[in-house]
């Protein structure tokens, strides 16, 4: 028992130097990497909004993981299971906003809505 | 003796990371506030109504040094965090001041490109898009504000008290909340302004 190393020390083994330096880094770098496909880029068919959010995304789970130290617990991994969670909560919400008002505009433009409104006021 | 030690540790040990985990579980329902408000910028953002859309807005080299400004408060965060580690009182109150200057640079250059464009006619009044807009950067901005407020309070508990183990926990707090603001400015800094400055 008197073996055992002491839990102060087990709690924050995690935490280094290497990793928030690499993070930086690395977020300065994929910053201005979209910055100048933003600036720069022309792509076509949604190459350019493809390769932004790719960018996007990977800098996410970089600072989940450098600065966050997502994924590093022991035991039950709460705080990942309430990260996924999260996760798909937000696809549902975002994705779910977007495929229903882009479906509704393209069935009915705002012009027609507004035709639609003024029909309606005359009856 | 000894395994007494141990086990008033491993009790206090288990405490924190309760604390740390149910804070976690705060950031996530705040993402989902975020994620909602990010869904009505996508609806809206189109929405101009005769206006500027966020092309002839945004200004993508100055939000690109208040992109870096919080960046590097981030890291520098985490620097203080692993000066807390090592226990070194003077290095945890510097790099929690530089944060919190890099923070109100940050939050400077947000209002005043906030003021710029109110002073220019173009305030959540405007449009769909800038009510969105306003909403949507000013939560954010928000945020940061109250991250600002409490770096600054945890800074006179540092300087008052010392680095001790309660003090440790709160530090650490703080440095999720801070990372997590910095995370979802990633992508205010893509959906927002890089894809706004080119139209989609």
């Amino acid at each position: 028992m008197s073996n055992r190393p002491r839990v102060s020390e087990h709690n924050e083994h995690s935490l280094t130097y290497g990793k928030y330096v690499g993070g930086f880094l690395g977020s300065i770098f994929l910053t201005l990497c979209a910055y100048w496909i933003a600036v720069h880029g022309r792509g076509g068919l949604g190459m350019l909004e493809v390769s932004l959010a790719v960018l996007a995304v990977v800098q996410f789970i970089l600072q989940m993981v450098l600065f966050l130290h997502i994924g590093e617990e022991h035991g039950p991994r709460w705080k990942l299971a309430a990260a996924g969670f999260m996760l798909g909560i937000i696809l549902i919400l975002v994705g779910g906003s977007v495929w229903i008002m882009n479906n509704l505009n393209t069935r009915m433009t705002p012009q027609q809505m507004n035709q639609y409104l003024r029909s309606q006021d005359n009856l | 003796m000894n395994e007494e030690l141990v086990s008033e540790h491993r009790r206090e040990y288990e405490a924190t990371q309760k604390t740390i985990v149910g804070f976690w579980v705060y950031l996530m329902t705040d993402c989902v506030l975020f994620a909602s408000l990010f869904a009505v910028y996508a609806v809206l953002h189109g929405n101009t109504f005769g206006g500027p859309s966020g092309r002839d807005l945004f200004h993508l080299p100055y939000v690109l040094v208040e992109t870096f400004a919080l960046l590097t408060s981030s890291f520098t965060c985490g620097l203080a965090m692993l000066a807390a580690q090592r226990k070194a009182k003077n290095e945890v109150l510097f790099w929690l001041f530089v944060t919190f200057c890099l923070g109100a640079l940050f939050l400077g250059l947000e209002l005043h490109e906030f003021a710029n464009m109110v002073h220019d006619g173009n305030s959540w009044r405007r449009s769909g898009f800038l009510s969105s807009y306003f909403t949507l950067v000013g939560t954010h901005g928000t945020h940061i504000t109250f991250g600002l407020l409490w770096m600054a309070v945890l800074g006179v508990y540092v300087a008052k008290r010392g680095i001790t183990e309660s003090i440790r926990k709160r530090l650490t707090l703080f440095s999720l909340f801070w990372h997590f603001l910095d995370v979802i400015w990633i992508f205010i800094f893509t959906v927002v302004y890089l894809f706004g400055s080119r139209g989609v």
